[in-house]
């Protein structure tokens, strides 16, 4: 069932709204629930063909459902619509309002109004994308404070890696803090690419959902084993950047066991015809992130790598 | 004075990208003033421009005070300002939102870096800066409430007020707020404008930062003018909101004196032309921000913020 969980006037002759479909049992309920939220930056998509293919596989298995499972696709309406990562108009970053305040800004209205309806979840997950510039393997970010809780349920989801990372005041404003510090678990999934749906990650997420809901008692249906991930701290990324202005071009050839010295990809200068610089490992180990976007300048980021 | 280049990137196609200086006097590292971060702060530019003006000629009459220096870049991002993108246009980050700053990070973590590095050892440090939402302001010093704020010292500005800032979440990693942690006591100066040059906003804070100067014993000059500040802090506005969304008609001004019930605003249908609503001042005070310069306001909106009047 759509339900609007908030609504606000726009200027001209339109509403904002934001919805979610509530798919309940058809039969037994074991009162669990599960949410599914994405579209919080505009231009990070993969979670749409998630949010798709979950529910056309509970529609066709439906008498498995035992659980509620809420989803919701567009969190941020206008941007997604603008191709633009925050809120357009206001040029906030949406991730960065929680937990919002219903007396508060319009923005914040929204983001308190999110806060509320996500309350009572068993579990949330919360899909991004990576933005236009990278390409991630399917992976999950952890903050430290919460890493206890969360990592034995993110093995349950399915991806390939998952980054438990140090703290940071910054992130305090974002979603998953939020629902985490109110005994919400939320999980934030980032994989693929900005303004892109790559079919197989977000396929492998579907499974994962699946896996993750059956472990919770809310889908009795058959799932598909899932596949064990790494699990690392900051100290064993190693990330390369740029040295120069130019444009990049790609030299990889697989991501999971990358040698040191294998070479990543080139910068070039295409006034010149010439090679600027040539990227390589500096390390074994496991590429989880890398430059989609050609243009660079002196800094960009290149690529993330496990140290293995 | 001295014109230096205190940072670059080589650009592609692009011309490099250069963070310019200008030092007066020599010595220790006595100020700092910087200009823009974003690519639509012009007043912010415009404003170090007129200091650099009346820097130049008090140097030629040799008002610098021996052994003080001081440090002025009107720009910390030409880039954007150029292409009219208001933060870095590559990846759409905000150079005001990396500091300290990494130099083996992302582009505008090295730039943070790169000029971080440069003035972070000066003993007081002004920047120009905007609010995240267009509008005109009263013109103030802001700072962060890091516990390492000196509000007496903030007076000497004489602007009309000084504006204490309860440290959020995200301002950590603003120059402001990093300046404060290295010691260096910083202020964030606000003229009423951004996107529009305001000379005369821009003039009242040259005075003000010259005024701060001459009482650090850092130049000579004689000042006239100037207010005794007034301090607030983010509790003490008061938030006037639209409830509808429409054509946005403003009729205060930013520094009137309104009363309670004053008619402030009103929200005009955009297809009939009716008033939808009537925007009355909740108390009696002096308008400090309005977001005049918007055609259309939101619903659920700040429109106005108002300081009371003093009890
Ligand atoms: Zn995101």
């Amino acid at each position: 069932m759509i339900e609007t969980i908030a609504k606000v006037e726009l200027p001209v002759d339109e509403t904002l709204y934001i919805r979610k479909n509530r798919i309940k049992p058809l039969g037994e309920d074991c009162g669990k629930r599960i949410s599914i939220v994405t579209g919080i930056h505009g231009d990070e998509l993969e979670g749409q063909y998630v949010a798709f293919a979950l529910q056309e596989r509970i529609q066709q298995n439906i008498e498995h459902l035992k659980g509620t499972v809420d989803v919701y696709p567009g969190m941020n309406p206008l941007g997604i619509d603008s191709i633009t990562r925050g809120i357009p108009a206001f040029d906030l970053d949406m991730n960065r309002l929680f937990p919002g305040n219903e007396e508060g800004d319009m923005t914040e209205y929204l983001a308190s109004k999110i806060v509320k309806d996500l309350e009572g979840s068993d579990v949330c997950v919360d899909i991004h994308a990576s933005n236009i510039y990278l390409e991630e393997i399917p992976q999950i970010r952890i903050n430290e404070l919460h890493a206890k809780e969360l990592v034995p349920l993110a093995k349950k989801l399915n991806v390939d890696y998952i980054w438990v990372h140090a703290a940071s005041t910054v992130l305090e404003s974002t979603l998953a803090y939020t629902m985490n510090s109110r005994n919400v678990p939320t999980l934030v999934v980032e994989m693929g690419v900005g303004m892109r749906i790559t079919r197989k990650y977000c396929e492998q997420l579907v499974d994962g959902i699946f896996y993750l809901m059956h472990e919770m008692g809310i889908w009795t249906g058959e799932v598909a084993p899932v596949r064990e991930p790494i699990v690392s701290q900051d100290g064993k990324v190693c990330f390369l950047n740029a040295n120069m202005s130019g444009i990049f071009v790609s030299e990889t050839k697989h991501w999971m066991d990358l040698k040191k010295s294998d070479l990543i990809g080139k910068i070039i200068d295409p006034l010149e015809g010439k090679v600027l610089d040539e990227i390589v490992s500096p390390v074994d180990g496991i590429l989880f992130t890398l430059r989609e976007y050609p243009v660079v300048d002196e800094g960009s980021l290149i690529a993330r790598i496990l140290e293995q | 004075m001295e014109k230096k280049t205190i940072f670059q990137i080589n650009g592609l196609y692009r011309d490099d990208y250069r963070v310019t200086g200008y030092e007066f006097g020599q010595g220790e590292k006595s100020a700092c003033v910087i200009g823009n971060f974003r690519g639509n702060e012009y007043q912010q530019i415009y404003t170090c421009s007129q200091l650099i003006r009346r820097l130049e000629s008090l140097e030629k009459q040799g008002r610098i005070i021996k052994g003080k220096k001081i440090l002025v870049i009107p720009s910390g991002n030409p880039y954007s300002i150029n292409v009219q993108k208001r933060f870095w246009a590559t990846d759409n980050t905000d150079i005001n939102r990396m500091f300290p700053g990494y130099n083996l990070g992302e582009t505008t973590q090295r730039i943070a870096e790169g000029i971080f590095d440069y003035i972070k050892d000066y003993t007081y440090g002004m920047q120009f800066t905007s609010f995240y939402m267009p509008g005109t302001f009263m013109p103030h010093v802001r700072m962060m409430k890091t516990g390492f704020e000196d509000v007496d010292l903030a007076k000497e500005f004489n602007m009309p007020y000084v504006v204490l800032r309860k440290v959020r979440p995200y301002d950590t990693t603003t120059l402001n707020y990093n300046w404060q942690i290295w010691e260096t006591k910083a202020f964030s100066m606000y003229t009423t404008s951004t996107s529009r040059l305001d000379v005369n906003s821009a003039n009242q804070a040259v005075n003000a930062i010259l005024r701060f100067f001459a009482k650090q014993g850092i130049i000579q000059y004689e000042s006239t003018g100037g207010f005794v500040s007034r301090v607030l802090e983010d509790a003490d506005f008061v938030s006037v909101r639209t409830k509808t969304a429409g054509f946005f008609h403003c009729i205060t001004q930013v520094g009137m004196e309104v009363e309670k019930g004053d008619l402030m605003a009103e929200v005009i249908d955009p297809y009939e032309g009716t008033v939808k609503e009537r925007v009355t001042a909740p108390i009696s005070g002096t308008l400090f921000f309005s977001r005049d310069t918007e055609p259309i306001t939101y619903a659920n909106t700040a429109v106005f913020k108002l300081v009371p009047v003093q009890e």
